[in-house]
């Protein structure tokens, strides 16, 4: 090793916060608030500190399969804009420890989720892990247009994992849960795909937008904002979400589809109709499961 | 984290040595959460059974 290379590096000056960013802390947030909602679904009986320590485990393990996608991602994340300032492609952290912390966390979350509640729980998080980082990130996302379909199935599994803690079961409500999510995905990252095509295409990632283009993109994402409210009746049609939920869930679909019309039918080199979805997409999730734990906290229904 | 010292036996930065202790102090407080969450989740699933234990 030269001088130079020596001092080029900046590795011994990582602090805690460097650490944590490997972990995904937004990403994290969403998982929380919808294993949060599973929980608060589910009926049974297990101790509000178990509770809240089951869900700390869940949220680890969302944090764990973030350091692990770093890892394997940091030859992508170092061309792509909205990622080069990560840890890794900043040089801050190395490689090899974001795999460590992120190993090392995935079985100290799945030991702590089958002692805090119990064995479908825990499995259902190794397994959710293992998706993410293996059939996702290794495997699908670099190989085929729908990586983000398929993989979606982690993001949407963390309900149904909050739902088995505190129950020990995973009933059709607890994969409602599971249907909304896995089918807001794709609209939601092709709405970003939309608008940073370039970042995608340079990283030579097989994307919807780079792959099939724009407008076979726009069309796709307005038939998933139709398929999506009507996943977001199934709540209320199968009896687990009353009036509250339904009427918010109606206010909310009508924005998506709204706004993925107007994606849609955008001239070709406007970009603000991806961007706007985008951001709402956020807000729908976020609004949709917060209208259902209200509810079920408020007692309004069931 | 390899530290350039250990390969190089070039002393630290005084602005290096802080991150180091930072690090070591976030790795501690890990540490000590994860006993405490270990010991909560021993005593509370055992609940009433720690006061009709055998012994």
């Amino acid at each position: 090793m030269t001088p130079v290379a020596i001092k080029s590096d900046t590795y011994a000056l990582a602090g805690p916060r460097d650490y944590i960013v490997l972990l995904k802390p937004r990403v994290m947030s969403l998982v929380i608030f919808t294993a949060l909602v599973g929980m608060a679904a589910a009926p049974g009986g297990l101790h509000p500190a178990l509770a809240a320590i089951s869900l700390l485990a869940i949220a680890v393990g969302a944090g764990a399969s973030g350091a692990l996608n770093m890892w394997w991602d940091a030859d992508i994340d170092a061309v792509m804009a909205r990622t080069a300032s990560r840890p890794i492609p900043m040089r801050r952290v190395p490689r090899a420890e974001a795999a460590a912390l992120g190993g090392f966390l995935t079985a100290l979350s799945v030991a702590l989720l089958a002692l805090a509640a119990n064995y479908l729980a825990a499995g259902l998080l190794a397994f959710t892990i293992f998706f993410y980082v293996v059939i996702y990130s290794m495997w699908l996302k670099r190989l085929t247009p729908q990586n983000i379909v398929i993989g979606g199935a982690a993001g949407a599994l963390p309900p149904v994992i909050g739902w088995a803690a505190v129950s020990g079961t995973a009933p059709l409500e607890a994969w409602v849960l599971f249907a909304i999510i896995f089918i807001w995905t794709p609209p939601h990252f092709w709405a970003l795909a939309l608008f940073k095509k370039g970042d995608y295409a340079r990283a030579g990632i097989p994307m919807m937008p780079v792959v099939k283009g724009a407008r076979a993109t726009r069309r796709q994402v307005f038939i998933y904002a139709l398929v999506l409210v009507a996943a977001s009746v199934a709540p209320f049609a199968i009896g687990m979400a009353g009036a509250f939920y339904i009427a918010a869930a109606a206010v909310l679909g009508a924005g998506f589809v709204w706004l993925a019309w107007r994606v849609l039918t955008a001239a070709e080199t406007d970009r603000q109709p991806a961007m706007r979805l985008f951001r709402f997409s956020m807000i729908y999730l976020f609004g949709i499961f917060a209208a259902l734990l209200f509810e079920r906290l408020a007692g309004l229904h069931g | 984290m390899a530290d350039r010292a250990d390969m190089t036996g070039e002393a630290l930065s005084p602005e290096e040595k802080t991150k180091r202790g930072q690090r070591n102090l976030a790795i501690a407080l890990g540490l000590g959460v994860f006993v405490l969450l270990v010991f909560l989740v021993t005593i509370l699933r055992l609940g009433g059974s720690v006061a009709e234990r055998a012994f």
